[in-house]
């Protein structure tokens, strides 16, 4: 499984990661050299095995559905790069027409 | 005596005594910081107004004789990783350069509550990704025992705030060696607590299967006072377990009787430092002479735990990282098209470093349709294995001894520009956070050259009291922690 410029720019796509030129050539240098080191699982017999998702076992945690003080909505628009004071604003997601 | 460079009970029996006050401790901190952090640059924000404030309560309340916490206004140093209302936190990323938290990490609350008062939050590597805190998109941290060299990452800031005795006590987030690996090449204490033992809210995600907050200290009561005041169950974390803290620093020294410590026969293999090795087995011989039996056992899937790792933890924080997009907070592209995809990507490209770009390309990467078996599952898999090595291993030993890293402190520069080298440093740590077991690095030795060694021990899930009195016998009998460096 070689990676090819073409892997990187449609990763950097999926991963909304705008890239440079440069740094798409080095990230196909050095993803590759990685994803290359990573074969070395194959050698691993992992028939029957069940993956572990989780370093303990988790189970639901329930607790009562009660009504709670929440963060007023100043706190939680004060890291907004872009707000009206009661929006997050984002730019124009549907056309006019 | 000195205030800096003093261990955590030796300041509280002092300030318990009259001798000496919080805002005394504070101050002498404060002014070590002014005097060795233009050197160290550990630190990326210090409110001195606001330390030296609740210095002055604790002290208030300790000569009215009115209640004060197990951490008696002692100075601590906070990963810029962990969230501190009204105190920026940056993950030392450009992405969160302005944030400032509208809550603190639990870990925070209960430093507060046991009056631990922090003395400055400290750099790391960008979203706690790295071995070496070079990712800082802010500073390069500096190894108080030799300038040129890494204090290791991630939490490079606080274990060289710790080493360069600014503070006794620091905090540290461990997701594959983050807190052991720079506790070893900075000459500290650092401890990995068992996942769930500490509470992961406010702690900003790297790879939430993984991450621990654990502590540094100058001593091994330090690190067992510390963990003591954050450990514990707690509601906003539903991955924290909830089982009693014992109070670690009452058994502490009382040495265990016919501990069992396990070698590692794969673990010494080609690429292990022989000055590491030798301080490592130096060590085992010293755990022998105090009646401690040394058994040989195999890890045999350990080989494979870098591997496993990097597919995991990468695969993990390209979900956890898809938060910052310019909405919510964090920054925001000022030029970009005029599509919402198009403000998400640039804002991203221009806000994260490469190391944190490198590790979303490689988790989205090896999760997307036609690889997520061949890497992700698979790595799952292989992560069981690991496991179950541990599982039986502990059924013979009662620890497990090793090398912290293979290396002690590299160069700065010497392996920024080899992602697999730097990643292949992780050997000896990755595999206590894959398997979710506690493990801590105790100061074991010194190169020629002047660099700390550190010694590593595993335990089986929530034995945290034994991994300390392991350690604080050998630190008894070895006096290694009570080295400092003299920082000319």
């Amino acid at each position: 499984m070689s990676l090819t410029q073409a892997d990187v720019t449609k990763v950097a796509t999926l991963s909304r990661l705008a890239l440079s030129e440069e740094e798409s050539a080095q990230m196909l240098q050095h993803l590759g050299q990685i994803l290359g080191y990573f074969e070395i699982l194959q050698e691993v017999d992992t028939e029957n095995v069940e993956p572990m998702a989780h370093a303990i076992e988790l189970h639901n945690v329930f607790r009562e559905d009660e009504i709670l003080e929440s963060l007023p909505r100043e706190e939680a628009l004060a890291n907004a790069p872009k707000t009206d004071g009661k929006y997050f604003l984002v730019p124009q997601i549907l056309s006019n027409d | 005596m000195s205030l800096v460079g003093a261990t955590a009970s030796e300041l509280l029996s002092l300030m318990e005594k009259g001798e000496t006050t919080a805002v005394e401790v504070m101050q002498a901190h404060l002014d070590q910081i002014d005097s060795t952090d233009s050197k160290v640059e550990a630190y990326l924000h210090i409110d001195t107004e606001s330390a030296l404030k609740k210095a002055a309560d604790v002290d208030a309340r300790r000569k009215a004789g009115e209640p004060v916490g197990p951490l008696g206004g002692l100075p601590v140093a906070v990963k810029d990783v962990l969230c501190t209302r009204g105190v920026p936190t940056t993950c030392s990323s450009k992405m969160l350069e302005n944030f400032v938290p509208p809550y603190d990490a639990t870990v925070i609350k209960k430093m507060n509550a046991a009056d631990g008062i922090m003395i400055g939050k400290v750099n790391m590597d960008e979203f706690a990704m790295g071995s070496s805190t070079e990712n800082s998109a802010f500073k390069k941290t500096r190894n108080p025992w030799n300038l040129e060299h890494s204090p290791g990452g991630s939490s490079g800031g606080s274990a060289a705030a710790v080493a360069a005795m600014t503070a006794p006590l620091s905090l540290g987030s461990d997701t594959g060696g983050s807190i052991r690996q720079p506790a070893h090449f900075c000459g500290v204490v650092g401890m990995k607590p068992t996942y769930g033992r500490v509470s992961r809210y406010g702690l900003v995600a790297f790879a939430s299967s993984l991450d621990q907050v654990g502590p540094f200290a100058n001593d091994v009561h330090g690190a067992a006072l510390m963990l003591e005041a954050i450990a514990g169950h707690d509601n906003l974390d539903s991955t924290s377990v909830p089982k009693e803290v014992p109070s670690y620093t009452v058994s502490l020294d009382e040495p265990l009787k016919g501990l069992k410590i396990g070698i590692v026969k794969e673990h010494y293999v080609e690429g292990l430092n022989e000055e590491v090795e030798a301080a490592a087995r130096e060590a085992y011989k010293v755990y022998e002479s105090l009646g401690a039996e040394i058994v040989e056992i195999s890890l045999p899937n350990s080989k494979y735990c870098v591997a496993a790792y990097y597919i995991i933890a990468p695969a993990e924080a390209s979900s956890n990282l898809a938060r910052y997009d310019g909405v919510h907070y964090g920054h925001r592209s000022e030029s970009f098209g005029n599509s919402m995809i198009d403000m998400y990507s640039h804002s991203r490209g221009e806000g994260f470093g490469t190391e944190v770009k490198r590790r979303i390309m490689l988790g989205t990467y090896t999760l997307s349709a036609g690889y997520i078996d061949a890497y992700y599952v698979k790595a799952l898999k292989v992560r069981r294995l690991i496991r179950n090595d541990f599982d039986e291993a502990f059924k013979q030993v009662d620890v497990i001894a090793s090398p912290t890293s293979p290396n002690t402190a590299f160069k700065i520069g010497g392996l920024i520009n080899d992602p697999l080298a730097m990643y292949l440093e992780d050997i000896y740590t990755i595999s206590a956070n894959l398997a979710g077991l506690p493990g801590i690095s105790v100061p074991a030795g010194m190169s020629k050259a002047g660099l700390p060694i550190g010694l590593q021990l595993i335990a089986a899930p929530f034995e945290e009291e034994k991994l300390l009195r392991a350690a604080r016998m050998l630190e008894k009998e070895t006096g290694w922690t009570a080295k400092r460096p003299t920082l000319s």
